[in-house]
């Protein structure tokens, strides 16, 4: 994939090999997929590290992200700028976090981080009931959906503050059979 | 500083690296116990849980922070905007590990401005503070004196202060018994302790390298700080160790980085070896992760079928073809006069007799001749031994994937307290990339939150749990009476079979009777019992577990039947067996003596019978092995026959057929195909039991299975790419195919019931394999020991062997067991006693924080009166450039630690900090809302009301 031109140097590579959870081709094949997304914007050569970022609808329309509901979300909260545009490191983060490898702690932070839609550090209602409609396509009513939202908050939360915390959610998450990748 | 952009980063970003921090408390502080075990210790000794000793901690740090930022903090406010936060923010647990790390949070402060994030600046801090030290204590030390002594807080210090302080210190650390106590002279111990600092620095920086992936920072960040901590592990690492040990020591180094090196490149080398990874990987964007456990499960198995492989064939195949005697050299290697003229017609071939039936691919055909060839390879005994071999490796695999499965699967989701919280944060499964999956998925989500909805709001209906506990009933009942007549089915055709076996006229129905019907049972059975099972309406996940465990006891029932009847044969054939033998030995007999009497001299050795012509036994090895070896292949070709005429057949029918037909195929009845797991799965486990049951007698079978997991890798992965829709109600797979490796593991058990029972009690033919002419197999162990190994091994083996040591030896073995059995059942106790403490604890803390939210409040009103917290001056620039040179001069000395430069570079290093004191003696502020200040010193440095109060929260005095 890479082996025709320089891509990286080699400390490069070592260097996103000891940040993430992939290998070295993974490193490289990140990169094929990165430089497709906009072959006009992203140079073959990153060895002098570029400063190129890729918008948020780009990104969203990989195949990889494209059928999920929370698409637009992931990709903000791995964009440094907030608004969804994604550097290469940005994008390796992204993918490493995703990975099957990563942690589960680790996971959690982001997956807190991707349902907090409102960006102010607790999962209110309001985040709840987007993250429910984007789940189910606003197939459920909306007095469903207060109430499936009340009750998860009630389950929940453990300090009473009809809201979550990132402890409260942790220790929902880490304890969920399902919450794998 | 790199970072610079990281100051812009929104609020949010800190918040949730806070968090995180919380989260992974447990690894730092861990790490940081194992760094900084004198402060720890001497935290402790002082009585640090109380709150007083923190705010005095507090107050410490504040203390020591503008001398330590002498390195350049250009982001001042926000920095000091973020550490107020994170002191808002600190949970009681924080904030203890932070008094037990004091060390560590006053370098923070001195460390990057705008880093939130305890770790992050504590390295930095560290760093920058080494440099300073130039090799010598350095500046942690003098913190941790400050800390030591709180009175010695004075701001003016005098470099002779510092060293008094220095030398307390250390007394204190020799008297607690610390890691330098064993040195002697003070100046030693300096040098020592010293070293030892830097060794600790290097290896938590190197733990800092390796953790880095898992840090919740932002990829730029995360570079940076690992280029800083390299370069630091490389400039310092050589510096360590001294006298003798050096050179060894930087050989070490070196070679660890070789090591870590070549694990890299091992690393990258193995990932790249994992097949059809992209093959699978499409599938599962596909199907949903369900669909692709299974193929992740045939890779598996293909990985360890291809070891068997590689053990059975490296060992006893090709020893055989290439060192044994040719075909047709000794009578079991040739086919009998008999057969000869059909041996090679396809009929008889594809029933695996003939050419077959005397090759290598089966038991028979090997020689007992003790060693073969050149190499004196010992052919019986390795024959043995891989088929021991091959149940030990296949059990210790399968075990270690399940311990390591068991590892990886956290979560214990059977309390049913999060239900809907579980289902809005986990339900979606992230590897779809399928549209019609996620439409599929979408639909799933919906339905399960509106049955949520109506079992929360009816609070469960009771004649509709009467009604489903009664289908459930039913249901069980209706499959438990399948189980019994497909039980009763086989065992009648199996008598039958026994009745045919007399006759010679069977036609081909009633020769593949039994295979027949055992596969029939297992195409009709499983979607019998599916239609069943929906009557019990349970969780697709759960339901697949009973279709499998019920499809697991239908065909193990028939496999345990078909066993018995073999076995049945096998002892008839045993019986005739003894017969057989007489036979050719007279037949031998009278082949000499009519060979005497036609040349009439008794003296000239007769030339051998021609092997074609002697009589031979049954030789019920081989009949084992070509029965396994005819049912494998009958399994493949059904399985294969069943996807192309099930799946593919159909998908083209509904497709093509569409155009011109009544009603909408595609939609409606006929459709698509889903892709059956439990089907799929029991059929690759059960192979792999008929795989280990039929490797001893048919050495070739591993071969055969290795080939078909290939093909069927392929196939299936074409085929439900092609020919299947996503499941109706897709669902994730649970966490670890523990399941179906606990299916593998008692098959395994299961299958090596028969094979060792005949390895230990029946006695090998005496005219076929490697094992004839012995009483019983394992013999070939016996002769090993007593003609190749030396004597006294002999006598000792048969010490060993006796009864009166192994029953010990069983019984100590059951005893072990119970032992571990109880130890792991008290640990579970505790496990789940901790956790219980765990969510009391948080509970109540949760409880305190919102009860006394006022009294916090005024906690942390006072907290930011402290003086020194609310007032960090901004370091001035000339500082920094002071700093910047002494930086240097630490690099510089620390490069060569131990000599005599050492009091110089303190005083400077002193020196270079006093004018912060004096800075900070310029503000002054009463110390008067602190009450009884535990800290004598505090007023000198006093906070003013100055302008460098950017300690983020405005004016904490008169929020008061």
């Amino acid at each position: 994939m890479g082996n025709k031109q320089t891509i990286f140097t080699d400390e490069q590579l070592d260097a996103y090999q000891d940040c993430t959870f992939f290998t070295r081709k993974e490193i490289l094949r990140l990169h094929g997929r990165y430089h497709e997304l906009a072959p006009h914007l992203v140079p073959m050569d990153y060895t002098n590290e570029p400063d190129v970022t890729i918008p948020l609808a780009l990104i969203v329309s990989m195949p990889e992200l494209n059928e999920n509901p929370f698409r637009n979300r992931i990709v903000e909260s791995f964009s440094e700028d907030g608004a969804g545009n994604l550097s290469f490191n940005d994008f390796v983060d992204m993918f490493s976090v995703l990975s099957e490898t990563a942690p589960r702690e680790l996971k959690a932070i982001y997956a807190f981080k991707i349902y907090d839609f409102n960006v102010d550090n607790f999962l209110c209602k309001e985040d709840l009931e987007k993250t429910l409609n984007k789940l189910t396509r606003e197939e459920l009513s909306p007095e469903e959906v207060t109430l499936v939202c009340e009750k998860a908050i009630e389950e929940a939360d453990l300090d009473g503050d009809s809201k979550l915390s990132f402890a409260d959610f942790e220790n929902m998450i880490t304890r969920a059979p399902d919450f794998l990748r | 500083m790199p970072r610079k952009s990281d100051v812009g980063a929104k609020i949010e970003d800190v918040g949730i690296e806070i968090d995180g921090d919380v989260s992974d408390s447990e690894d730092d502080t861990s790490r940081r116990r194992g760094n900084r075990r004198p402060t720890a210790g001497r935290g402790g000794a002082r009585g640090r849980g109380k709150k007083p000793a923190d705010e005095d901690e507090e107050d410490e740090e504040e203390e020591e922070a503008p001398r330590n930022r002498r390195g350049a903090n250009k982001k001042k406010a926000a920095k000091s905007r973020d550490t107020d936060d994170e002191s808002e923010d600190d949970t009681p647990k924080r904030r203890q590990g932070r008094a037990a790390n004091k060390g560590a949070a006053n370098k923070k402060k001195g460390g990057k401005a705008q880093d939130n994030d305890e770790d992050s600046e504590e390295e930095k801090g560290n760093k920058r503070n080494k440099k300073g030290a130039t090799g010598k204590k350095g500046k942690e030390e003098e913190t941790k004196d400050k800390k030591g002594d709180a009175k010695g807080k004075g701001k003016g210090k005098e470099k002779e202060d510092e060293k008094d302080k220095k030398k307390k210190k250390k007394k204190k650390k020799e008297s607690s018994s610390d890691t330098d106590s064993n040195t002697n002279s003070e100046e030693e111990s300096m040098s020592e302790g010293e070293m030892e600092r830097l060794k600790e620095e290097v290896e938590e920086k190197k733990k800092v390298i390796a953790i880095m992936r898992n840090k919740p920072w932002r990829m730029k960040r995360r570079l940076v700080h690992l280029k800083e901590c390299q370069e630091f592990v490389d400039k310092f690492e050589g510096a360590l160790g001294k006298g003798k040990g050096r050179k060894f020591y930087a050989y070490k180094v070196m070679m660890t980085k070789k090591w870590i090196k070549f694990q890299r490149d091992f690393e990258n080398f193995k990932t790249t070896c994992i097949p059809w990874e992209r093959k699978i990987k499409e599938v599962e964007s596909h199907f949903g992760s369900s669909v692709a456990s299974y193929f992740i499960f045939l890779r598996w198995m293909y990985g360890m079928n291809m070891v068997l492989f590689g053990l059975t064939f490296g060992l006893v195949v090709i020893p055989e073809v290439l060192m044994g005697l040719p075909y047709g050299s000794i009578p079991r290697k040739t086919v009998p006069r008999a057969e000869q003229s059909t041996a090679q017609d396809y009929s008889v071939l594809m029933d695996f007799n003939g050419y077959c039936k005397y090759s290598v691919l089966f038991y028979g055909y090997y020689n007992n001749q003790r060693t073969i060839g050149l190499l004196k390879f010992r052919l019986p005994l390795s024959y043995l031994m891989v088929g021991v071999g091959t149940f030990g490796y296949s059990l210790m695999v399968v075990i270690r994937t399940m311990a390591k499965n068991a590892d990886v699967g956290g979560g214990d989701g059977d309390d049913g307290e999060f239900t809907f919280a579980w289902k809005m944060f986990t339900s979606w499964d992230y590897l779809i990339g399928n549209a019609e999956t996620a439409d599929n998925k979408y639909a799933s989500i919906t339905t399960s939150f509106k049955e949520s909805i109506v079992d929360e709001q009816e609070n469960q209906k009771d004649e509709n749990i009467h009604l489903r506990r009664f289908l459930r009933v039913l249901a069980n009942f209706m499959i438990i009476c399948c189980l019994g007549g497909s039980g009763y089915l086989i065992f009648f055709v199996v008598k039958r079979s026994q009745e045919f076996a007399n006759r010679d006229d069977l036609s081909w129905y009633e020769k593949n009777e039994l295979e027949l019907i055992m596969s029939l049972l297992g195409l009709v059975c499983p979607p019998l019992f599916e239609t069943i099972a929906e009557l019990e309406e349970y969780h697709p996940r759960i339901a697949l577990k009973w279709q499998l465990g019920r499809i697991f006891a239908l065909f193990l029932g028939n496999l345990y039947t078909f066993l018995f009847a073999l076995f049945d044969e096998v002892n008839n054939k045993l019986e005739e067996e003894v017969s057989i033998r007489n036979a050719s030995i007279w037949a031998q007999k009278e082949y000499y003596a009519n060979f005497t009497l036609y040349n009439n001299d008794t003296d000239t050795t007769p030339p051998p019978m021609d092997p074609s012509d002697v009589i031979r036994g049954p030789c019920w090895e081989t009949a084992v092995g070509i029965e396994f070896v005819k049912l494998t292949v009958s399994d493949i070709q059904v399985t294969y026959l069943t996807i192309l005429i099930g799946d593919f057949a159909r998908a083209v029918i509904v497709r093509f057929l569409n155009y011109c037909w009544c009603w909408d195929l595609e939609a409606t009845y006929p459709s698509y195909g889903e892709f059956d797991i439990s089907g799929n799965v029991l059929g690759l486990v059960f192979n792999q039991g008929m795989i280990w049951m039929g490797a001893f007698y048919a050495p070739g079978l591993v071969g055969i299975n290795v080939l078909r997991l290939l093909s069927s890798m392929y196939y299936q992965c074409w085929a439900v790419m092609a020919t299947n829709v996503p499941h109706e109600r897709v669902f994730k797979a649970s966490k670890s195919n523990n399941f179906y490796m606990g299916l593998l593991l008692l098959i395994l058990f299961l299958s090596l019931l028969p094979v060792v029972y005949t390895i230990m009690t029946l006695p090998p033919s005496f005219d076929c394999g490697p094992f004839s002419g012995k009483a019983k197999m394992f013999d070939v162990i016996m002769e090993t020991i007593d003609l190749d190994l030396p004597a006294f091994l002999g006598t000792l083996m048969g010490y060993a062997a006796n009864p009166g040591l192994i029953i010990p030896a069983v019984l100590l073995m059951v005893l072990a067991i119970y032992y571990l059995n109880s130890v792991s059942e008290a640990y579970q106790h505790a496990n789940a006693e901790l956790k219980k403490k765990m969510q009391m604890a948080r509970d109540e803390e949760k409880n305190r924080r919102n009860n006394t939210e006022s009294t916090d409040q005024v906690m942390k009103d006072l907290e930011d009166l402290l003086p020194n917290r609310s007032l960090l001056p901004p370091a001035p620039p000339p500082e920094t450039g002071a700093d910047n040179k002494a930086d240097q001069g630490g690099k510089s000395t620390k490069v060569r630690p131990g000599t005599a430069g050492k009091d110089v570079n303190l005083q400077k290093d002193v020196s270079l900090s006093s004018p912060n004191p004096n800075a900070r003696g310029a503000v002054t502020r009463p110390p008067g809302p602190r009450g009884p200040g535990p800290l004598p010193g505090n007023g000198q440095q006093g906070p003013g009301g100055g302008p460098g109060r950017g300690r983020g929260r405005g004016q904490p005095p008169p929020r008061r």
